[in-house]
Formats: C-alpha cells, sequence, structure tokens
C-alpha cells in the first residue's frame, strides 16, 4: 500500500501528468467553492445575529477572520513546497510555490484592508502599528519579495531557488503573527477561536466563520490549480507533451498558440 | 551522506540559526513592542518622561465625567492593581464604555494623563445581542434572589 502510495506520489509530481489531473479537479472544487460560498454567505447576512456589543459591524469577521487564516496558512503550504523544491529538486514544487504567492497576497491585502474598515468604527482608527498589525503587515510584504523576486530572475530554476530561500526564511512570521496577540501589548484583540480552548463565540457564528474559511479554502485550490496549470504550460512549453497537446508539431517552435486535439 | 540529505540538513541549521536569531532580536525589542503601558508600569517609572506615549487599562466603572462643553471627558483607567486618572477632549469611539478596554495615547502632566487620542479596545467574546440580555437579566435575578437554585434561571424569549 505504502509502495503504491509513493509510486502515485511519484506519478503526479511530474508536470505532465499533474496538468490532466489538475484539469480534473477544478470542476469539483469550483462547486465546492460556489456552495460553501453561497450558503456562508447568506448566514453571514440574514442568519448570524447581531453581536451584543459591536452591533452589524462584526460581521466584516466573516470575510476579515477567514481571509487572515487564508493568508497564514497559503504562507505556510508555500514555505513548505519551496522546502520540497529545494531538497528534492521537484519543478512541480515550485510551479506550486509561485502558483500560491499571489492568492496568498491578496488574502493578505484582504484581511488588512477588511481590518481597517473595521478599525474605524471600533477601535476608532484605521491603523496602529501594534504587533498584530504589522506583523501581518510584513507578512504582505514578504508574498510581494517573493513575486518580485521571482519575475526578476529570468530563469525559472535560479529564481525559485532565491524566491523559495526567501519563502522558508519568512516562515518566522508566522508564529509571530499569530502569538503577537499573547505575547505583546496589542490593540488588536486576543483569539476568539483557537485549538486549546473553548470558542468565545456564539455556536452560530463561529458555524458561519468556519463555513466562510472553508470557501476560501476551495476558492484557493481552484485558483492555484488554474495557475500552476498555466505555469506548466509556460514553463514547459519546449517539451514534446505540450507542443503535441497543442497538436503543434515536434518542430512547432513556441507551442503557445494552437488547437487542442 | 547523499547530496540530498546535506541540502535537508543545510536547511534545518539555516531554520534553526534564524529562529534563534529571530527569538533573540524578538525579545531585545520586547518592551518596544508593547504598545501600551499598563498604569502599574506608568506609577513604577517605565513610560518615558515627558514624551508620547500609550496608556492601556479598562475603564474605571462610574468614573466617566463630562464636562459642560460635551467635549472634555474624564475617566480612569486600572489594570486592578493600579490606577490612573485621564482626560480627554474629543470624540471617543463608539465601544468605549466603562468597564471596557481602552488605549489612550498622550502624556503625564502631574499625575494627570492628558490624552490626545483615545481607542477602545474590545474583547474577543461574540455573541447574539438577545442572549446577553438575557444573561443580564439572569445575572439581575440571582442577585435579587440571592444564590437560591432556580431563581437565576434564565427567562425564556417570548
Amino acid at each position: 500500500m505504502a509502495l503504491k502510495d509513493s509510486i502515485a506520489w511519484y506519478h503526479f509530481s511530474a508536470p505532465k501528468n499533474f496538468y490532466p489531473l489538475a484539469g480534473k479537479m477544478i470542476p469539483w472544487f469550483w462547486g465546492l467553492t460556489i456552495v460553501l460560498l453561497v450558503v456562508g454567505l447568506y448566514l453571514s447576512f440574514f442568519v448570524a445575529p447581531t453581536d451584543y456589543k459591536q452591533g452589524e459591524s462584526y460581521r466584516i469577521i466573516y470575510i476579515h477572520v477567514p481571509a487572515a487564516w487564508m493568508s497564514m496558512l497559503i504562507y505556510l503550504v508555500m514555505a513548505i513546497y519551496a522546502i520540497i523544491g529545494l531538497a528534492w529538486k521537484v519543478r512541480l514544487a515550485d510551479m506550486m510555490a509561485s502558483a500560491l504567492a499571489p492568492t496568498g497576497a491578496m488574502f493578505t491585502f484582504l484581511a488588512l484592508w477588511t481590518g481597517a474598515l473595521w478599525g474605524k468604527p471600533t477601535w476608532g482608527t484605521y491603523w496602529v502599528w501594534d504587533a498584530r498589525l504589522t506583523s501581518e503587515l510584513i507578512l504582505l510584504f514578504l508574498y510581494i519579495g517573493f513575486i518580485s523576486l521571482q519575475s526578476a530572475i529570468d530563469d525559472p530554476r535560479r529564481a525559485a531557488k532565491a524566491s523559495g530561500l526567501l519563502a522558508i526564511v519568512g516562515v518566522i512570521n508566522l508564529p509571530i503573527i499569530y502569538f503577537s496577540v499573547q505575547w505583546w501589548n496589542t490593540l488588536h484583540q486576543g483569539a476568539s477561536v483557537s485549538p486549546t480552548m473553548e470558542p468565545k463565540m456564539a455556536t452560530i457564528m463561529l458555524t458561519t466563520m468556519l463555513i466562510m474559511t472553508f470557501a476560501f479554502w476551495m476558492y484557493t485550490i481552484v485558483i492555484v490549480l488554474m495557475r500552476v496549470r498555466r505555469i506548466i504550460l509556460e514553463r514547459e512549453r519546449q517539451t514534446t507533451w505540450v507542443m503535441e497537446l497543442f497538436g503543434g508539431e515536434a518542430s512547432g517552435g513556441k507551442g503557445e498558440k494552437g488547437e487542442r486535439k | 551522506m547523499k547530496t540530498r540529505h546535506k541540502r535537508m540538513a543545510f536547511i534545518l541549521v539555516g531554520l534553526a540559526g534564524l529562529s534563534v536569531a529571530a527569538w533573540l532580536v524578538l525579545n531585545a525589542l520586547n518592551s518596544n513592542l508593547a504598545l501600551y503601558i499598563s498604569p502599574t508600569d506608568v506609577l513604577a517609572g517605565d513610560a518615558p518622561k515627558d514624551q508620547t506615549f500609550r496608556l492601556g487599562g479598562l475603564v474605571v466603572e462610574d468614573s466617566l465625567r463630562r464636562e459642560d462643553d460635551g467635549l472634555t471627558v474624564h475617566f480612569e483607567v486600572t489594570d486592578s492593581a493600579n490606577t490612573i486618572p485621564v482626560t480627554f477632549t474629543g470624540i471617543l469611539p463608539d465601544l468605549f464604555d466603562e468597564g471596557q478596554g481602552v488605549v489612550a495615547q498622550g502624556k503625564m502632566q502631574g499625575g494627570v494623563f492628558a490624552a490626545s487620542e483615545v481607542l477602545a479596545k474590545h474583547d474577543e467574546n461574540y455573541m447574539p445581542a438577545e442572549v446577553a440580555e438575557m444573561l443580564e437579566e439572569g445575572e439581575k435575578l440571582k442577585q435579587q434572589y440571592g444564590q437560591s437554585e432556580g431563581a437565576a434561571t434564565v427567562p425564556q424569549t417570548p
């Protein structure tokens, strides 16, 4: 069994074999994303009750918290792919890391932006330089640094090496973001939900937040699979399988255009 | 040792080194990373003299007084060990309330903290308004009838 599994992993770690697999997975994850998003947004706006202290403005947590969680999770996954790419020289892992970065950056920006909109009515300010807010901003810079480092180096293998190293070093920021509200005095409140404590929010509010989180998660998988398929085609455009896929002759040159077989 | 193992070892050692470095830096910065200073630390002289800093704590119940101009407020901030009186002229954030967390920026002026900005710090609890009302009712009943059993039951919502 273990041997069979490892053969499957090995098989699908080849971009050529992963490309069609990703194509098959995309519609399923689209379906999950849409269902979860519709249910989650309906619960967020119409079912979840008004908060006793913050009134209606608290509803932004249904975007803010899932976005912040995803921003950290995506970074962690990206760094794991970077380690696999650096240590085992798996090209697909490098491609996955590059495919994850833009979505991670988007969720980080979304968390910061919704947080600012929330901060004004509740705290009285859009921004303070407290440890939580600042470390999340550093996360955004790490994503931007990763993306720009990759586009600055032409050779994909060297680019993956440099940006992968940056991703791995940046992992140190994740526990800082997560524990910042415990380690230092911050304006940002402590965690309402954590693995070691009873949640400090009503069940329906928690359920809604978790559904939104899964919706964002599934969305991330869809977008990353779509993006990694494009990256595979771009980086493998000189290979015979990509040329065959696009119906070009082996001498067909670029292989970027042409009809699908 | 295979090259792959060497690379792994290199990455692991590198990560461990970076973690130690980060830990040392954070430790050294510890006091500077705090957004605010508690009343106890202020009274112990940890706050910068004649300089702006942030004071944080809970607003003492029944300490809020408004002046006739409607904008100047006086209240006290406590960390349950020590208390510092605060004065502020301006608009308070919506969540500002007695018994709630607050972070005020300003200077000490003769035992009183003159704030130029007041921010509300809210806690991590979320509950429906109805539940909060019920809890409050239950609390009232409890006080009314003492600690006797059954008296503290939460009333049913209509």
